[in-house]
């Protein structure tokens, strides 16, 4: 097995910066935009843009979620493990809202897929982008792309990507592993 | 490792710590989605249950069907009363003619004792024992456990005292296995006619005054008198019963702590428990009702996840 960086702490840092700033320029005040992380390696992402919009760039009423997936992911009984579930917490209500889904890596798009499903018990956004820190290209099984990208990256199947965060893994980097 | 030890819940015997723990954990979640306005998820399009009540249930019956609905499996209800059973159909017989149908699990409540092992051995379907005489009753102690930690925090060196009818009673029993592996103290109170010989052996206490039983305990689990299982007297009269082993707010408020008064149902209100204690904040009668929709969820969820 072995490993190389695909991102640096600093690179991180910059990326984290400027998908706030695009985010800054589609939503504005945030007054009708709503972020929801995606369980479980999504949150990271999510409390760290939303952290980034309230103390650098003033954005002062942002409304943060967390979406657990797994009763909806379509691969239930397909693997060999159970799958085992995480929290949700959305404390509002997302009808007629924008929401922004945020998580680490984009790959098949199936966790999209099931997050898409799973955000219709919270109410009927009015529309839904993704932001994605990592985008694996040539990888989709469905029709899914993100609206805001960090890096785009070309990796084989027996690849995997790993994003680590600084709150949860000691620090920020993004790995490629291949076996 | 986050997979249930068994196959079939037929009874709190068969699991362990680390199953009850994760149970209760993914019970969490679906009580998160069961008070969404949406609280559907659909995890289980592709499993049928099939509920086989051989005994009368309302609660049970309702909470399972609620559970599996909410999971979004397929669910056929099947009431012995009303079917082939009378005809003269063995149990076997009846649960493969509706396997053949396709059914991926088999939720039965049988008089019985046993009835749901017997059944796993013969039969290829995941079972959960709804009841089964006066077994066990897994989902109620589970429910029950679930309850309690969600009122005090945590079930282990908690003091729990099960009153009433404990010789034919599956929840007592479900519940004591489920109490004593997760390490809270365990008494049984009642008249020493309704309480087992040899109790003692299963790791709880024999106490026979109700007050100092209630004086001891954080939390006092009412049973209801089985007269349905009794073919002889074991007491002289109900009332009698009621005043030696029937909880009203006089004896609660008589003693110097707030204790959590909970009820597996159906309540004979004015037998075992008074109307007033029933209503009351110290009791969590309904909390365990709701919790017991998410229980069985959990429970359904992670057997079908073992289901290939």
């Amino acid at each position: 097995m072995s490993q190389k960086v695909l991102l640096s702490s600093k690179e991180i840092n910059i990326i984290l910066h400027r998908l706030a700033c695009q985010l800054l320029e589609n939503h504005l005040d945030f007054s009708n935009t709503v972020i929801i992380g995606i369980q479980p390696r999504g949150i990271f992402l999510a409390e760290r843009l939303t952290k980034i919009l309230r103390e650098e760039y003033k954005v002062k009423d942002i409304k943060l979620g967390f979406l657990d997936i797994t009763f909806y992911r379509d691969d239930f009984r397909r693997g060999e493990k159970t799958l085992e579930a995480n929290t949700t917490k959305i404390d509002f209500l997302v009808d007629d809202k924008n929401v922004v889904f945020v998580d680490d890596v984009l790959y098949t798009g199936r966790s999209i897929r099931a997050a898409l499903t799973a955000i219709q018990s919270f109410g009927r956004p009015s529309d839904i982008e993704l932001l994605t820190l990592i985008d694996r290209r040539f990888s989709r099984h469905l029709p899914i792309q993100p609206n805001y990208r960090g890096r785009q990256v070309d990796a084989i199947n027996e690849e995997k990507v790993k994003v680590m965060w600084e709150e949860n893994d000691g620090k920020d980097i993004v790995y490629l592993v291949s076996k | 490792m986050s997979e249930l030890s068994v196959n079939h819940l037929l009874g709190i015997k068969y699991l362990n710590k680390k199953d009850i723990e994760l149970i209760f954990e993914t019970a969490d979640h679906f009580k998160e989605v069961i008070n969404r306005s949406i609280k559907k998820v659909p995890s289980l399009r592709d499993i049928t249950i099939a509920n086989i009540f051989f005994e009368n249930s309302t609660r049970t019956k309702l909470s399972f069907e609620l559970a599996e609905k909410r999971l979004s499996a397929d669910v056929i209800n099947f009431s012995a009363s009303q079917s082939s059973v009378k005809k003269g159909e063995t149990l076997i017989d009846t649960v493969n003619n509706i396997l053949s149908m396709k059914v991926d699990m088999v939720v039965m409540r049988h008089p019985n004792p046993g009835a749901g092992i017997f059944l796993s051995k013969h039969v290829k379907a995941s079972i959960i024992n709804a009841g089964d005489g006066a077994h066990e009753h897994p989902t109620q102690a589970l429910l029950d456990s679930y309850s309690i930690r969600e009122k005090l925090g945590d079930v282990g060196g908690k003091n729990v005292v099960i009153v009433g009818d404990i010789l034919h009673s599956r929840v007592a029993l479900s519940n004591i296995f489920a109490l004593k592996l997760q390490g809270a103290n365990v008494k049984v109170c009642g008249p020493k006619t309704l309480i087992p010989k040899h109790i003692e052996s299963l790791g709880v206490q024999v106490e026979t005054n109700l007050k100092k039983a209630l004086e001891w305990c954080d939390v006092a689990n009412m049973l209801r008198v089985q007269n349905e299982r009794m073919d002889i007297s074991y007491f002289p009269t109900t009332r009698e019963y009621t005043q030696q082993f029937g909880v009203n707010k006089q004896l609660l408020n008589s003693l110097d702590k707030q204790i959590v008064i909970m009820h597996p149902g159906p309540i004979n209100r004015g037998v075992e428990i008074t109307s007033d204690v029933a209503d009351s904040n110290q009791s969590i009668i309904l909390e365990q009702v709701e919790n017991g929709v998410a229980i069985r969820m959990a429970v359904i969820y992670l057997l079908a996840s073992k289901i290939k």
